[in-house]
């Protein structure tokens, strides 16, 4: 028999971010009861996580399990007494020889269980165990814990109730309806549950809120706004857009003002002119289903109408005070207890900004940028720092370097967001993040696990994408230091970014990582382990190369033999080898395979090892199959040992190929 | 229309019809209803209880002389503390709103995730913001601990804006306009307070004195906590009480060496940080005084033995 299955577990509104999270958590855990069924699907409404599935047996299948008895040689006692324990005659047994020796064995017949007693044990489990970034109790102390009460639950295998009872709800056949359009208790079957729904004002379906929202809005020229749809999708149940407007004067005040109090404080979309340029209108979304008296409309227009004249109160008086002047306000912003006010961070970001090479312009942005933080548009509206400072910049005659560069200083804010628009805005940005990091790391605060408050991760992220995208040919290391955790901290970022983002496999990234720099450019001695990926524009150019290299069929062969070689070397340098100060002794050389090998890479060294991997390659296999580089003659063995080490650091440039992971 | 006094009165008899003691405003200055004894100690313990009352709620830094429409220095929040919450405790919020005449059928109604921390109290919950045509009419909480202290029972508390819920009632675009009794608005009520205060807290108010004045509460409160003797035969008569009014008092000291731009942001989370510590002591000896956690609250009788 083939029953359908309904979970649904009704609560009160569920912030609308956590819910595709927990749907997700839902097909997991049920998928994990290991419970045969067709097909599952998964809804949710703020009120409701649904989980139905198709074809599930009304039991499971019975079985038959191998129990094992005593050892042969057990005293009939024994034998009689594991019987009577099983419950079965003795001369239902029979000796199997096992790994642990010749054993009584008896095949146990295990009834399958009933789906719907399974369901009831484990679904309470189930429920309780799908993770919310916070949760709460409401039953008590100790009671359960989740996201928001909840209420009812309904749990049907085919037309029964599976019975259970969570945090003093029990398990029924009743649902309830939209808070204001249905009713509050609703009895439904597996079959009508999603009609039953929508005749009293829920749309079950996220698909078709959207679908709803998005048709509601056509001819009308919204900005779009993916994020903010789905959070009006997870936010109503019965969602219907209304077109409100507001006085075209409040468009003297800057879009970016006017759209964050849409958007962030109040959840409408915006409207564009034929331009493209923000029209007096927004796009509410009701979680009801019409509002033919225009109450919605009008109420809507109210808030947002207070709002605009918040918003123009302060950018007013703001402007009252220019940011030059307000400049000693800053000693008063503590931007970290040890690490002082934000007069002290402006003042080591000028310094920095100039240590990057950035120009006047991006010294003076550098002096302005955080001076927003003491105006009052900001302290409303946090999420347009920077913002702010550039728009106010700009009014108070700045150049446009300048405030473009204020403007987008925290940029990039995340993966998806684009870097600084141009070279003295990047210089800026990245000074402003490599002093939060050097000073954070400088006092100990350095993120563990989930605790980042300061988004040192963020910083990071946002100067390595600046440097690469922004083609910064300089090295990191120069504005890091020596401080170990910070440069650990950064070759996670690194890793991150061109691994996550750039999809480079993570032997090659490595193997760059740890490839030694061009002798020509390095200090005598002065070269550490990790010094060499601190260039992240040389550090790309090199991974591209190699991810070019790997297509080649002597890539591999090769870079095992170089492995070979820098393990040889390793073994040789514990033993007391050091290369010949001198180089290579050709007199050394032996005919044959070594002075072949020897001959090839005085020819080929200096070029691009893409020209030349495929002479090289046979060379060195001939070299292993021929050559004894352990050879007796201490003179002969650390010659031969000194070409190997000058082969491996002519192409070590690159990137340390012992790091590649082969499959030979 | 309904007048601003009948809306209260209506919310009161509303409240008072389900259960809730209905109390009037707590005579000591506080920033909000959650932190009247009432609410801050009564959650506290395995007791059930239900109020209500309007509090007025002082908040110096955001007064504005009377000037802006939607934002004064004391507003007024009806309080409704349900101990433990009712598991219909939404619907009889939403019947609320019902009976101060707002039809539910012809608004939208959302609730949004926000959920209420108050760092000088040690007390957090979770709960939603309600946004009745997108604009926040209540805050509706789940409180989980108070005083740094896990909660025994879950009480909802709900906090009604009065004069935003007005506004939007009567269709007035300044809270000053709105009708508070007929023949009266709310400005020739309360503007005067808004203007004075504003001076007083942002222009006059002597520094040196109140913080001198908060010391002096801070020294009071520590002084009485410190006495506090759980194992004391006679605890149950020990001022718990006005020990608690020195913490409040500390509290509006420094919301207005606040506003007056008095308290840095490095001395801010110090002076928090003290009037938490307060706050925390004045709760943790409370459910000790009451009979400790898990045991039942002192009965009148129990204190006469």
């Amino acid at each position: 028999m083939s029953l359908p299955f309904l979970l649904e577990i009704g609560t009160e509104e569920i912030p609308d971010w956590m819910i595709s999270t927990a749907l997700e958590n839902l097909r997991l855990s049920f998928e994990k009861l290991e419970i045969p069924h067709e097909s599952v699907r998964l809804d949710a409404t703020p009120r409701r996580l649904v989980l139905r599935a198709e074809g599930l047996p009304a039991h499971q299948p019975d079985s038959v399990e191998r129990v094992l008895g005593p050892p042969k040689s057990a005293p009939a006692q024994a034998v009689a007494g594991f019987a009577r324990k099983q419950g079965i005659q003795p001369d239902e047994m029979k000796v199997e020889s096992t790994p642990k020796g010749e054993y009584y064995t008896y095949l146990k017949q295990v009834p399958g269980r009933n789906i719907i007693d399974l369901l009831a044990e484990s679904l309470p489990g189930v429920i309780l165990s799908l993770y919310f970034p916070k949760t709460m109790y409401w039953t008590g102390r100790g009671g359960p814990r989740f996201i928001r009460p909840i209420r009812w639950i309904v749990a049907l295998l085919g037309d029964d109730i599976i019975p259970f009872e969570l945090a003093g709800v029990r398990a029924g056949a009743l649902t309830s309806g939209h808070r204001r359009l249905g009713a509050r208790e609703i009895a439904v079957t597996t079959s009508d549950y999603q009609q039953r729904l929508s005749d009293h004002g829920v749309i079950l379906s996220a698909e078709e809120r959207r679908n709803r929202i998005r048709s509601g809005m056509t001819g009308i020229r919204i900005k779009p706004d993916d994020k903010l749809l789905e959070t009006l999708v997870y936010l109503t149940e019965c969602p219907m857009p209304i077109q409100g407007s507001f006085d075209p004067q409040f468009l003297e005040l800057p879009e970016e003002v006017l759209i964050t109090v849409m958007r962030h404080h109040q959840r409408y979309f915006s409207v564009q002119d034929a331009e493209g340029k923000l029209a007096p209108q927004f796009v509410a979304v009701m979680n009801i289903a019409s509002d033919p008296e225009g109450f919605v409309r009008r109420g809507n227009e109210r808030v947002l109408r207070a709002r605009f004249n918040d918003a123009r109160f302060f950018w007013e008086t703001d402007q009252k005070k220019s940011l030059s002047d307000r400049k000693p306000d800053l000693a008063n912003v503590t931007f970290q207890a040890k690490l002082g006010s934000y007069l002290a961070k402006t003042e080591r970001m000028m310094q920095l900004a100039a240590e990057l090479g950035g120009d006047a312009h991006a010294v003076r942005a550098a002096e302005l940028c955080k001076i927003d933080l003491t105006t009052e548009l900001v302290k409303e509206f946090t999420e347009l720092q920077g913002v702010v400072g550039g728009l106010y910049a700009r009014v108070q005659g700045e150049s446009e370097p300048v405030w473009q560069a204020i403007y987008d200083h925290y940029k990039p804010e995340s993966m998806d967001d684009a870097i600084p628009r141009h070279r003295t805005a990047q210089i800026v940005a990245l000074a402003d993040k490599l002093d939060t990091l050097r000073g954070c790391f400088g006092v100990g605060l350095i993120p563990t696990g989930s605790r980042d408050p300061f988004a040192l991760r963020r910083a990071a992220q946002g100067v390595v994408r600046i440097l690469i995208e922004g083609r910064f040919d300089i090295s990191l290391f120069d504005f890091i230091g020596d401080d170990e955790a910070l440069r650990a901290f950064f070759a996670e970022r690194v890793r991150y970014y061109f691994k996550d983002i750039r999809g480079f496999a993570y032997d090659e990234i490595n193997a760059c990582m740890a490839a030694t720099p061009n002798p020509s450019r390095d200090r005598e001695g002065a070269v550490s382990s990790s010094a060499s990926w601190g260039n992240l524009v040389d550090l790309e150019a090199r991974l591209e190369r190699v991810r070019g290299l790997r297509a080649s069929p002597d890539f591999e062969p090769l870079a095992a033999a170089f492995k070979r070689i820098a393990n040889i070397l390793e073994q040789a340098k514990e033993k007391g080898f050091t290369p010949l100060p001198s180089g290579i002794d050709e007199a050394l050389l032996e005919a044959g395979p070594e002075r072949e090998l020897y001959e090839e890479f005085r020819r080929i060294a200096g070029q691009p090892i893409e020209n030349v991997i495929s002479r090289l390659r046979p060379k060195i296999d001939l070299f292993f199959d021929k050559v004894l580089v352990n050879t007796p003659d201490p003179a002969v063995r650390q010659n031969r040992l000194t070409l190997l080490q000058t082969l491996l650091a002519e192409f070590s440039t690159i990137a340390d190929f012992s790091e590649i992971v082969t499959n030979s | 229309m309904q007048s601003f006094q009948e809306i209260i009165l209506t919310l009161k008899q509303y409240w008072a019809d389900r259960g809730c003691i209905i109390q009037e405003p707590y005579d000591t200055e506080v920033g909000a209803g959650t932190m009247c004894p009432e609410t801050f100690l009564r959650v506290l313990g395995p007791d059930p209880y239900r109020t209500a009352y309007v509090q007025p709620s002082r908040r110096p830094a955001d007064g504005r002389y009377g000037d802006n429409p939607n934002r004064l220095y004391k507003h007024s929040q009806l309080q409704v503390i349900l101990k433990p919450a009712p598991a219909d405790v939404i619907e009889q919020y939403l019947g609320s709103l019902e009976a101060i005449g707002i039809d539910l059928k012809q608004h939208d109604l959302k609730l949004e995730e926000d959920n209420w921390e108050a760092p000088t109290l040690g007390a957090w919950g979770i709960g939603w913001q309600v946004m009745l045509d997108g604009l926040e009419i209540s805050q509706f909480t789940y409180f989980q601990q108070c005083g740094g202290i896990d909660l025994d029972l879950v009480p909802a508390e709900l906090t009604y804006g009065l004069e935003r819920l007005t506004a939007f009632l009567q269709v007035k675009d300044s809270v000053y306009d709105i009708e508070w009794a007929p023949g009266f608005s709310y400005g020739d009520v309360r503007y005067k307070d808004e203007l004075q205060y504003s001076v007083y807290n942002f222009e006059m108010a002597d520094v040196a004195t109140l913080w001198k004045l908060f010391d002096l509460h801070e020294g009071e409160a520590t002084r009485l906590i410190q006495l506090y003797d759980p194992k004391s035969a006679d605890k149950k008569r020990f001022p718990l009480l006005p020990a608690y009014d020195q913490v409040l008092k500390c509290s509006n000291l420094f919301n207005t060496l606040d506003a007056r731009g008095a308290v840095s942001v490095t001395e801010r989370v110090g002076v928090i940080q003290r009037v938490r510590k307060m706050a925390v002591a004045v709760a943790a000896a409370w459910v000790d005084q009451q009979g400790g956690a898990g045991a039942s609250a002192c009965q009148p009788a129990e204190v006469a033995q």
